[in-house]
């Protein structure tokens, strides 16, 4: 089994993600620059946390045309998994693997703080196991974490079960619709999420939480 | 050959940026401003094409990537240099 991690001009997330996996886990990792072009071989594929492109433009827009997302796009139409942690995720919204559209924080700060966050959906390999319901803790670190989307979008997410996780209650400090922390594809092997599972694996960092996302999308493969 | 571009989001996409300096602006007694709104201004220049062909690649470059249609509405004009 291996994980792919793209890493982008301004990827800062990279390595602690390659720490909760392959150092925790024990899964075969790889980083994969952005000007690759193969992703052949890999089971699962990490979009990591950062500033790609320094956050130039809008964030994640100069990133969904570096080479190596023609084949992430590729991929997961073939139904790999793809998980997108913050700037991940606004990756693969400006990629439009994802609806909607992250924009500036309500409060206009960037926001670094522990959440809590509720499981919306138990039914998808990121997140089953965990339970319906239950809530756990990672850290958010985001300026651009506000999520949006129109009505339509917005039912057509809740009527496909899309929606894999929400800000608990005065917990949604970025201002996002449905207070919304996480989404999936329709097809649900998409996740994309503003909080950052892969600093929430240790007990030492304040929450080993978020493992459960990981350990859900090891077992599926 | 020069394309002047203006994106600015679209109504009711919040605009924390224009509330702000709006904030600022009333905070120093600059009374009788209704909204402020911030977006971009972006230049091109072009090499020797035409006023056609710029628009075409100005219309593209917009639509692809320097505005995000969800968010973000474009104009833009094709002005000639002398």
């Amino acid at each position: 089994m291996k994980f792919a991690v793209i890493v982008f001009p301004g990827s800062n997330c990279d390595h602690d993600a390659y720490y909760a996996l392959n150092k925790i886990l024990g899964v075969e990792v790889n980083f994969i620059w952005h000007k690759e072009s193969s992703l052949e071989n890999y089971n699962a594929i990490l979009l990591p946390g950062g500033f790609s492109y320094g956050d130039y433009l809008r964030t994640g827009a100069i990133a969904k045309y570096s080479p190596i997302m023609k084949e992430v796009i590729r991929c997961s139409k073939k139904g790999i998994p793809i998980i997108g942690i913050c700037n991940g995720f606004q990756i693969l919204i400006e990629a439009g693997m994802l609806p909607g559209a992250l924009i500036k924080n309500k409060n206009t700060k960037f926001i670094s703080k522990m959440v809590s966050l509720d499981i919306e959906t138990n039914n998808s390999l990121f997140t089953k196991n965990y339970k319906n319901g239950d809530s756990i803790s990672m850290p958010i670190a985001h300026g651009e974490g506000n999520y949006q989307t129109d009505k339509d979008t917005l039912k057509q997410l809740k009527d496909n079960d899309c929606i894999a996780f929400k800000y608990s209650n005065s917990h949604n400090l970025n201002g996002s619709i449905a207070n919304i922390a996480g989404i999936l594809n329709k097809e649900k092997n998409v996740l994309g999420m503003m909080p950052h599972p892969e600093r929430a694996c240790e007990k030492i960092l304040g929450s080993d939480q978020g493992i459960g996302i990981f350990k859900s999308m090891i077992g599926s493969l | 050959m020069k394309a002047k571009i203006y994106i600015k989001y679209k109504e009711g996409i919040l605009d924390p940026q224009g509330k702000t300096v709006h904030n600022a602006l009333e905070s120093m007694d600059l009374k009788n401003i209704s909204c402020v709104t911030i977006g971009k201004y972006i230049e091109m220049d072009f090499n020797n094409i035409s006023k056609n062909d710029a628009d075409s690649i100005t219309e593209k470059s917009c639509r692809k990537l320097l505005a995000n249609p969800n968010t973000e509405s474009y104009t833009f004009e094709i002005v000639e240099e002398l």
